[in-house]
């Protein structure tokens, strides 16, 4: 039988990856975006996986809003994303520093 | 045993899509994985009992995110070699960080605390049970008001899209709705009056 | 008495409404409706006074003591107006209205081209309203309120020619001088409040026998007796007001101010308030013989000190000033030897002849076109004959010559410092009796100065000398007439008498006065008697010492002056008194504001609170204004180390 731990690691190493690509991709803001992505996943597949052991449908109903935002905020990221190409002609991360003390 | 194969095969499917999304060079290529991602994902999510999630997870983020996101990086001329350009350096304090993470994470969440023993697996529900019924009639209930707080945020965000991605051409020709509606009789018609003429 | 009620607030508020429209109509109602308005309204306090006194003094009417107005009521003490009216209370009303309302016409020849002239009016109603309200309370706050408000008219009408800035820094000297006093008067009030908790007179009065003997710690381990505390701390007030030493330094100054305001304010009424004050007092005072020395010894200094300073003076009002400083400190020694009837009487002769020696000094200053320098005056007898008697009659008074007024009130308080058993009454005695020899020697130099001798003012001067007109002679003679006479008339009741009745306490081992006062067989008989007593040869070796060294040998003077170079520079700076406040205390004052200016305001609080902290928050942001690169990854790097490290405590603080 699968216990709810191994669900538990799959998601802490999901995590993991979506911040080791944070952390070396940090110049495409389009896989930055991705790996933001993947955290969501990996917080969802928790989640899910209390929900399932602990029987109680309102971890489901959490990804769900989850999911929900999570597209609302792919859409506008991408908007921005899109907005700021057009203006720069760049996605380039170390070249937006404007906001530098 | 079937199921724990089902769920090895797949959590090492994510794992390596996971590990493409990050590491490839082109942006549409670390798309399609992420997409693999979320294909093995809603596998495994299938395996949970939540078959709504599953299917919703693939519908939405596949069929409309991820496309979303397959167009933008198409429609975007991205010069990827200067932007992958640091990543040998960056790549051990990552991983360090990473691996960092993940093992206090498993101290956390590893089967220490959450082993069978800890927690039982919960009796597998028959084949009359609808996840989707079971999730519609407390998300219409109890969730109700937070379900219709987030229609309004797909609504501003898809509004917010828009606004921000519109741009305007002088030379384009459209109608002004609102100058058509409040147009008056005045405006359209101008009453002239003239002696008629004589017949010859 | 509902009737004698309404006479005693009319009292009060004819001047004050006077006042108000002499003030705040001054341009509708002109010059003459100002002086008309305000003279009407003092004099109607002056005729009110007058049947108060018939009803109090001739009639013997019982004393009225109540409250017409509470102002308000905190935690069971009562802030109330009110009147107490005594034999006391009706001697000093009448005095104050009389020389007031002499004092209202004679303004109105002296100030007759001043462009202030309601101002003027104005003021010196108030000051009498000022003046009333404080003889007539009968409740601490009260009395405060009265000393407080002649302090503010004296201030006003010192700087009245405010354009000089020689009288702007004579009434802010006045100012600060009094606000010393003021202070000392305000902790005396507020620990008559602690101690007997209530600011009524009779109250208070009535409760000294079970305060007297309370103790208070002061200034260290030192049990003081709460009386002397209290009694002290009232005298301080009554030194700013009355200008005893070392709080004197402003009365000379004060002579900056129009004439008028001189004799009303700063010679007969206004200066006696601490003099009348610690006689109101005499229940409290009588209790603490410490507080006697005090007032004795403070007293004596002042009498004789302030004397000699009035020989060397050439301001003609400076002269003037000096007595009446020498004189206060008469009044004060008559004080602190419980000889208060003394004292009081001294007051009110006081009062009539040096107003007649300050509005005859103001009428020469107007003769001779505002020049106050006496050695450019001189055989004026001639040109001002009214003057010249009037000013005879005043000086005359002044050193205590027989049957006149002043000789029956000083000679009261050298016989009453003789008969004194409290310490320091024999150095009062010898300063009181050498004051009467000084006050000889320096009031007939001026007097000889001016109106004998050789005429030494200019050519132009000299053909414009006239005699002053009525408004300014008729007051010199109404003073003249009391000066003469109101000792006589008065000397055997308020003396030997029970004038005073209650109004006065004295303790049966004190009372020095009346044991002088056994051998008392009318005013004739006394002063029959003055020509084998000291104080009458002392006197009259000073005006024949006057004589000699001004009239028959002028040369002399300026020998002494040269050969006592020395005692002349000590006499002519008044001992340094200014000098020396002004270099510790305004010096100290300026130098310790400047520290704290320096040290406390630019440094401290501008420095360090104010551009400190802002540079603070400046040099702080300048160093973590580089952590914000603007990099977006950045920032994402911060967020995930924040969880890697929430993470840890988490899971290491948990184990």
């Amino acid at each position: 039988m699968l216990a709810l731990s191994d669900f538990l690691i799959l998601g802490a190493v999901m995590f993991g990856l979506s911040i080791a690509g944070i952390f070396i991709n940090r110049k495409n803001i389009i896989i930055l975006l991705m790996a933001i992505e993947l955290m969501l996943l990996a917080v969802n597949m928790n989640f899910i996986a209390f929900s399932h052991f602990l029987g109680d449908t309102a971890g489901q109903v959490f990804v769900f809003f989850i999911l929900t935002v999570a597209a609302a905020e792919a859409a506008i990221g991408l908007a921005i994303l899109v907005v700021l190409f057009r203006n720069k002609r760049t996605i380039n991360v170390t070249e937006l520093d404007s906001m530098k003390g | 045993m079937i199921e724990k194969l089902i769920f090895y095969i797949f959590a090492i499917i994510m794992v390596f899509g996971a590990t493409m999304v990050i590491t490839v060079r082109n942006p549409v290529r670390a798309a399609l994985f992420l997409v693999l991602t979320f294909f093995a994902s809603a596998a495994i999510w299938m395996l949970l009992e939540a078959e709504f999630l599953a299917i919703t997870l693939v519908l939405v983020y596949v069929g409309a995110v991820m496309v979303l996101f397959l167009f933008v990086v198409m429609m975007l001329d991205i010069n990827t070699a200067l932007l992958k350009e640091g990543f040998i350096r960056y790549l051990p304090v990552g991983i360090g960080v990473a691996i960092l993470l993940v093992v206090m994470l498993v101290g956390v969440v590893g089967p220490e605390n959450f082993s069978l023993d800890e927690m039982a697996a919960p009796e597998r529900h028959g084949a009359d049970y609808s996840n989707t019924r079971e999730l519609g009639s407390v998300l219409y209930t109890v969730y109700v008001y937070p379900f219709e707080i987030a229609a309004v945020i797909l609504l501003v965000a898809i509004i917010a899209a828009i606004t921000l991605t519109l741009r305007k051409r002088p030379t384009t020709k459209y109608q002004n709705p609102d100058s058509q509606v409040s147009v008056k009789r005045d405006d359209r018609v101008r009453m002239v009056k003239m002696k008629s003429e004589e017949k010859k | 008495m509902n009737n004698m009620e309404n006479v005693y607030l009319w009292t009060v508020l004819a001047p004050l409404i006077g006042a108000i429209i002499a003030g705040l109509f001054g341009k509708r109602v002109g010059r003459a409706g100002a002086h008309w308005v305000t003279i009407i309204g003092v004099a109607v306090a002056f005729v009110l006074s007058a049947i108060t006194f018939k009803h109090m003094v001739i009639d013997g009417a019982e004393v009225y003591n109540a409250s017409v107005y509470t102002w308000m009521v905190s935690e069971g003490i009562r802030f109330e107006i009110g009147f107490l009216i005594d034999n006391l209370t009706a001697m000093m009303m009448v005095v104050v209205t009389f020389v007031s309302l002499m004092v209202h016409i004679y303004t109105v020849g002296y100030m007759h081209e001043d462009p202030g002239y309601q101002r003027f009016f104005s003021y010196i109603s108030l000051f009498t309203f000022s003046m009333l309200m404080l003889v007539m309370a009968n409740n601490f706050l009260q009395l405060f309120f009265g000393w407080e408000a002649v302090g503010l008219v004296s201030y006003l009408l010192i700087g009245f020619w405010y354009t000089r800035d020689t009288a702007i820094y004579a009434n802010l000297k006045a100012f600060l001088v009094n606000r010393v006093g003021d202070f000392g008067f305000l902790l005396g009030i507020a620990a008559v409040l602690m101690y007997f908790g209530s600011l009524d007179y009779a109250t208070v009065f009535g409760q000294v026998e079970q305060v007297d003997g309370q103790t208070i710690t002061l200034f260290g381990d030192n049990a003081w007796s709460v009386i002397t505390v209290i009694c002290i701390l009232l005298f301080i007030g009554a030194m700013g007001k009355s200008a005893q030493v070392p709080l004197h330094v402003w009365l000379p100054d004060s002579m900056e101010g129009p004439t008028p305001i001189s004799a009303l304010i700063h010679a007969a009424t206004m200066v006696t308030a601490g003099i009348f004050m610690v006689a109101r007092m005499s229940p409290l005072f009588e209790f603490s013989e410490t507080a006697l020395t005090v007032v004795l010894v403070i007293g004596a200094i002042t009498a004789l000190f302030m004397g000699f300073l009035g020989l060397v003076q050439n301001d003609i009002k400076r002269v003037v000033a000096y007595s009446t400083l020498s004189q206060l400190g008469y009044m004060t020694v008559a004080l602190g030897a419980s000889a208060y009837a003394a004292g009081i009487f001294h007051l009110m002769t006081h009062a009539f002849f040096k107003a007649l020696l300050f509005l005859a000094a103001g009428s020469v200053i107007i003769a001779m076109h505002h020049e106050q320098d006496m050695r450019k005056m001189g055989g004026l007898r001639k040109y001002m004959p009214i003057t010249w008697i009037t000013s005879l009659i005043g000086s005359l008074a002044l050193i205590g010559t027989p049957l006149f007024a002043g000789f029956y009130s000083k000679d009261s308080i050298i016989e009453a410092v003789a008969h004194s058993q409290i310490a320091g009454s024999g150095f009062a005695y010898f300063a009181v009796l050498t004051g009467v020899f000084v006050t000889a020697l320096y009031s007939f130099r001026m007097y000889f100065l001016v109106f004998h001798g050789k005429e030494r003012m200019d050519e132009h001067t000299r053909s414009h000398l006239h005699e002053t007109p009525p408004v300014v002679t008729i007051p010199l003679i109404l003073l003249a007439i009391p000066s003469v006479i109101i000792g006589a008339i008065f000397m055997g009741d308020m003396i030997a008498g029970d004038f005073f009745r209650e109004a006065i306490f004295v303790l049966p081992e004190h009372d020095a006065l009346g044991e002088w006062a056994a051998d008392f067989h009318g005013w004739w008989a006394m002063a029959l008697h003055a020509f084998v007593t000291w104080p009458f040869w002392l006197a009259a070796a000073g005006v024949f010492t006057a004589w000699f060294l001004y009239m028959k040998r002028p040369e002399i003077p300026g020998r002494i002056q040269a050969r006592f170079q020395w005692l002349h520079t000590l006499l002519d700076n008044k001992y340094y008194a200014d000098r020396f406040n002004e270099i510790v205390f305004a010096g100290g004052g300026r130098q310790l504001g400047q520290k704290l200016w320096r040290i406390g305001d630019v440094k401290l609080i501008d420095g360090l609170a104010v551009n400190g902290s802002a540079a603070l928050v400046g040099w702080f942001a300048g160093r973590i204004r580089h952590i914000q690169t603007g990099y977006l990854f950045h920032y994402a790097f911060a967020m995930i180390i924040g969880v890697v490290v929430l993470l840890g405590l988490f899971v290491f603080l948990n184990q």
